[in-house]
């Protein structure tokens, strides 16, 4: 006999339900350094703390190198540790994000995702967790709060699994999630520890036994290192799946590498990160009951890059969008585009594709410009090819 | 935790399977890396002309100079790289750095 369970519902903003969530979490250390949009997570943090409600270490860093330092550093000794910033933040984190990675740190970040300069941008777009793609984190994408509250503590449960020790970012579009009050379901702080209890990190430094970190290793060795980095973030998947597998267990929540809407027979499918995913749904439903043919894909786990998982939902297009909320300048198209068209030739899946790149700089996504764009892929199946590869979507011409 | 043989690595003998993860090693790996093969120049001690002051031996970035009783110093071979701050340093240029 089932028992009905009491659910607690909240209002909060993106930002706030992240802090939450880590503050549920039980984190020993956090350290950060304050920026737009991210700012409220780590001031809702700093409140908790100071309040008595969570038992960490606060440090306010001089910088986000800085502050991506200590959280190396604090990972090392066993802590819990998190960290969150956007834009110049994590670009300013740069060169730590490869040794976090390949000194087995498992930090959890959140970015509030915001545009580069120059010029001056404070709103949405991708730029900035592409700079970080290759840096050996795995990266998650919130496609609205609820899924920035629920990735926030499935992330801890993915870096600390002993078979990764990884560190993985949480990616929350600026303003578009951290700004906006969404409702949402949130664990009891019992539930969210004993899913995420506190394990020792295996090679944590102790004095007694001393171990060398973060090591020279020439051209005899380095490859082999870089090869073991290589190899374990494949086994993100697989850890995923069970931190997925339990997380639905206790919150009737269940998330995927990737989340398919009405691909099933769909001849048109757009690949899309974030909060636009939502936008995009949205509209295919509306164009499903004109009777198209059209599906949306999102991407929960960006990397590693859900290549199976995708191939299996895209073979039996005839048509992809893909949305790029970032640029390659200079490159063949944007990251992700690029991502879904090597997915497309690798599976020897021949299908119209095109990169449609948008939202640059908070640039609104509406959807009257997703209505404008499914009208483009129809098109493109009438006339069986696109008029260019690379659309800039709703620039002003 | 994966304790692993130096004197394998040093030769070659391992694979990114038998690596430690992140090169988090518990043993001493250095010490199996003579960096003395590295050198074009040695130093000599003319122990004659040694007021044993010691500045060689807070000089040496490489822990090469060897203190014994009495303040007798020596040459650590195996590890001096050759660069000669220690013959920089010596106030009675006791240290002649000669050709290999």
């Amino acid at each position: 006999m089932s028992e009905l369970k009491q659910v607690k519902k909240m209002a909060l903003m993106g930002d706030e339900a992240v802090a939450y969530a880590v503050k549920q979490a039980d984190v020993d250390v956090i350290a950060a350094y304050p920026i737009t949009p991210q700012t409220i997570i780590v001031e809702r943090l700093s409140k908790y703390v100071a309040d008595g409600e969570l038992n960490a270490a606060f440090i306010q860093a001089e910088s986000e190198h800085s502050a991506i330092s200590i959280c190396l550093g604090a990972a090392l000794t066993g802590a819990r540790t998190f960290t969150s910033t956007a834009s110049q933040g994590l670009a300013l984190m740069h060169e730590i994000l490869h040794a976090a990675s390949s000194m087995r740190a498992p930090i959890v970040m959140a970015i509030a995702n915001r545009a580069l300069n120059s010029p001056l941008n404070i709103h949405c777009d991708h730029s900035d967790v592409m700079n970080a793609r290759d840096t050996g984190w795995i990266h998650l994408f919130a496609n609205n709060v609820q899924q920035a509250y629920d990735l926030t503590l499935m992330a801890f449960k993915i870096a600390e699994d002993p078979e990764l020790l990884l560190p993985v970012s949480v990616n929350l579009d600026g303003f578009i999630l951290t700004h906006s009050v969404e409702p949402l379901e949130v664990l009891s702080d019992e539930e969210v520890l004993q899913y995420i209890p506190h394990v020792p990190y295996p090679y944590r430094i102790d004095f007694d036994k001393p171990l060398a970190y973060g090591v020279m290793a020439l051209p005899d060795t380095y490859m082999e290192f870089r090869r073991q980095l290589y190899e374990v973030i494949l086994k993100t998947p697989e850890v995923f799946r069970k931190a997925a597998d339990s997380f639905s267990r206790i919150s009737g929540r269940t998330y995927g590498l990737v989340s398919p809407y009405l691909v099933e027979d769909a001849e048109i499918i757009i690949v899309a990160l974030g909060s636009t995913v939502e936008t995009l749904r949205y509209v295919a439903k509306k164009f499903r009951q004109r009777g198209v043919k059209i599906g949306v894909v999102g991407l929960t786990m960006y990397r590693p890059f859900p290549e199976k998982e995708l191939a299996k939902i895209l073979e039996n297009a005839k048509c992809v969008g893909v949305m790029d909320r970032a640029y390659s300048y200079g490159g063949v198209g944007g990251p992700l585009y690029t991502d879904v068209l090597t997915t497309l030739y690798k599976n020897g899946i021949k299908t119209l594709a095109a990169d449609f790149v948008y939202g640059l700089g908070g640039r609104d996504f509406k959807l009257i410009d997703a209505e404008e764009l499914f009208k483009k892929l129809i098109n493109a199946i009438e006339v069986g090819r696109f008029d260019r590869d690379i659309y800039w979507w709703g620039v002003k011409e | 935790m994966n304790e692993i043989d130096v004197k394998k690595i040093v030769k070659g003998e391992f694979s990114w399977r038998t690596l430690p993860p992140a090169a988090m090693i518990r043993v001493p790996s250095s010490l199996e890396y003579k960096t003395g093969t590295w050198r074009m120049e040695k130093p000599l001690i003319d122990q004659n002309k040694c007021t044993k002051c010691l500045l060689c031996w807070i000089y040496c970035p490489d822990m090469a100079i060897i203190r014994l009783d009495g303040g007798i110093v020596e040459v650590d071979y195996d590890y001096c790289k050759g660069c000669g701050i220690c013959a920089e340093v010596c106030p009675p240029k006791a240290i002649k750095m000669v050709e290999e």
